[in-house]
This record gives structure tokens, sequence and C-alpha cells, in this order.
């Protein structure tokens, strides 16, 4: 072992110069943001998947990032891409609508490691899933991601009033299809 | 329902069945996990060759924070608790605090310490063997810094292989125990194991 010391010189320090904190810390933090928002976006079944890939993409990129600023809208984006990569990959059907086995698979998620605040309503996300898809994507963001409206319409290629105007006629449809 | 009951439950609920679970991954460039010894709280961490990299007392949280933010600066930002890449050191641990086996058979690399620290940590684990002591001014002399034994008591603190580099065996000039990152508790414990079980 004593020769051993000195004979695996690890990489050294990145070249971006940036101060980022250990990857593990992203994870704890926003795994349950990410996976809420991959499921939101992509539906129960594919969402777990899409989630997965997310933290791979993130990994992989994450020594190259030049700022440690907003780390978590970063890990959303990530998310969101995953989940229109999926959405195209699929022809446009990523999202279930009608498929009656993801829909009832809205029920218990209390599991140990979830927040005790996070509740499942079957119907609220069946409806939301029905909605209009860049209605439904506005919305998603609005609520579960809690991004603002910039990063919204950013994500959506659009602009700020227009996201408010999605996230707007997203709630009126939820409202009245209750 | 009106929007605010509807923007409320959007906040506080989500779709899916089974519970959310979190990412795996295979491997990381920097693999940890934080254990209980007889010793004290160790974080072991090892980089992407598999070398050991950290073998720290950390008392709480705060100070094993304090360890993988060095660790995510000076070898990798891609730190990951992936307890299964350090079973092999945990288990060459557990068997050395048990006084079954008085060296580690581990690859070790020593990103987190300077060059100084590393000069005197190599030092002491080329010519200070089991159950053998120094003292810090004799350590000094070995790295021909003769009047430098404050200096080789910092970087002796700032060991970041714990026990595999044997920092437990250099003590005060006069056979007192001076200090020990892991308290002078586990000093007495290491010396104590090692005088048991050498010879």
């Amino acid at each position: 072992m004593l020769e051993a010391l000195d004979s695996h010189p690890s990489p050294r320090r990145r070249s971006t110069g940036v101060n980022l904190p250990p990857f593990q810390r992203l994870v704890d933090a926003h795994w349950r943001d990410v996976g809420r928002l991959a499921r939101a976006l992509a539906g129960p079944v594919d969402g777990d998947d899409v989630a997965q890939q997310a933290w791979t993409q993130a990994y992989a990129a994450y020594p190259g990032l030049t700022s440690a600023q907003n780390l978590r809208g970063w890990l959303l984006t990530i998310t969101h891409r995953c989940a229109m990569d999926l959405h195209r990959s699929r022809g446009r059907r990523a999202v279930p609508t009608d498929d009656e086995a993801v829909l009832a698979g809205v029920a218990a998620v209390d599991g140990p490691e979830m927040s005790p605040h996070l509740l499942v309503d079957e119907d609220l996300w069946g409806r939301v899933a029905r909605l209009p898809e860049r209605q439904r994507e506005a919305v998603v963001l609005k609520y579960v991601g809690d991004l603002d409206h910039p990063a919204i319409a950013e994500l959506l290629g659009t602009t700020p009033t227009m996201s408010r105007r999605l996230v707007s006629d997203g709630l009126k449809n939820l409202r009245e299809s209750a | 329902m009106n929007d605010t009951i509807v923007e409320q439950r959007l906040h506080t609920t989500y779709p899916g069945s089974p519970p959310l679970r979190p990412p795996t991954f295979p491997s990381a460039d920097v693999a940890y996990v934080v254990e209980d010894t007889p010793v004290g709280r160790i974080l072991f961490a090892r980089n992407g060759n598999g070398a050991l990299v950290a073998s720290r007392y950390v008392a709480d949280d705060e100070a094993a924070d304090v360890v993988l933010d060095r660790l995510a600066h000076m070898v990798s930002p891609r730190v990951l608790r992936l307890p299964t890449a350090l079973d092999e050191a945990r288990r060459q641990f557990e068997e050395f605090l048990a006084g079954r086996r008085n060296d580690f058979d581990l690859e070790t690399d020593l990103a987190l310490a300077t060059p100084f620290q590393r000069d005197v940590l190599e030092t002491l684990a080329q010519t200070v063997g089991y159950g053998e002591r120094e003292t810090y001014g004799g350590l000094a002399r070995a790295i021909h810094r003769p009047t430098a034994s404050r200096a080789v008591g910092a970087a002796l603190g700032a060991n970041p292989l714990c026990i595999v580099v044997p920092c437990h065996r250099v003590v005060g000039a006069h056979g007192s125990l001076a200090g020990y990152a892991g308290g002078v508790a586990a000093k007495e414990y290491l010396l104590g194991l090692e005088s048991d079980t050498s010879g």
C-alpha cells in the first residue's frame, strides 16, 4: 500500500473554475421535484424513466457547468427536455389521455421517502393529462416546477405573456372540467 | 372548483401510483459513504480509479459536508453516495479495528493533501509501522525539516486518510498522546489495539 500512495494521480481540477457542490447534494435536494415534474409531463408510466434519464444526463454534463446558480432550474430544464424528446420519439403520443390503466395509476404515493404534504389527486391529474399540450406543459412547469413565467416561456419557446395566458387558460379548463 | 383550490392542489399533489424513488447511478467520480465505526463516524471516499481518497472523522453532517465540498472541489464535483463502492475499504477497516489486520491492501491517493502534507504523510506511512510510535519532532527530522514539528502536527491533523496513513502513531515528545482528528480517546484505542496485537 505504501508505494501505491502516489501511483494514481487523481484527475486534476476542472477547467471551468466554478465551485460546484457535490452532485449528491443536488440529488438529495431535488429528486422529488424532478420525479414529480417528469410524471406530470410524461405520465405516471414513462415519467420515472424520464426522471432517471434526466439525472443521467445531468450527471454527465455537471462538471462542464459554468455557473452554480439556479441548479434546480437547470435540472428541471433537463427534465422538461427529456420529457419532450420522449414525446417526439413517440410521435406526439407520449402523454396518455385515454388510457384507463394509466389514469387509474394515480393512487397511494405516501412511501416512506415522500414528504407528507404531497398527496395524490387522481381526478385532477387525469384532467391535467387531457389539457391541450401547451397548456398542460405551462401549468405543470408553473405548479409542479414552481417556475416563473420568464423561465416557462424560455422552455416553451414563447413569451412570458403567452406563458401567463397558457396557464390561465389551463386553469380555466381544469375548473370547467371538474 | 375555483382557481385557488386548483392551484393549491397542483402544488401539493402529483400523478403516479408507486412512490417516487431517487435516481440510481452505476458509478461516480467520487463515491462515498459515512459509517459508524468503533473509533467514531468516518467518511470513506474513493475516486474513479478505485483509490481511497478519504477516510476522515466526521462528527456530524456539517463536518461531512466540509469533506464532501473539498472532494467536489479537488477531485470531481460528481460526488455520489454509493455505499457498495466502499465495501472493500469498510471490510478492511472493520478487520483492522478488530485487530485481525495490521496493514491495508488498498490503492490510495492523497489528492486532498497539499505537497507539504503529502511529504509528511508519505514519510509517516513508509517509516512508522504497526505498533510503533514516532514523535512530531522525529517526523520533522525525517522529512529534513527539524524545526517544523508544529507544521508536521498540522499536516497530520489534515490527514485525509486517517488510520490508513497512521497519524495516530505520532505522539508528543514525552509520550503524551497530544491531539487527534478523531479525538484522543480514539487515538488511545488505536494505540492500545496495536500494542495488544503486534509482536
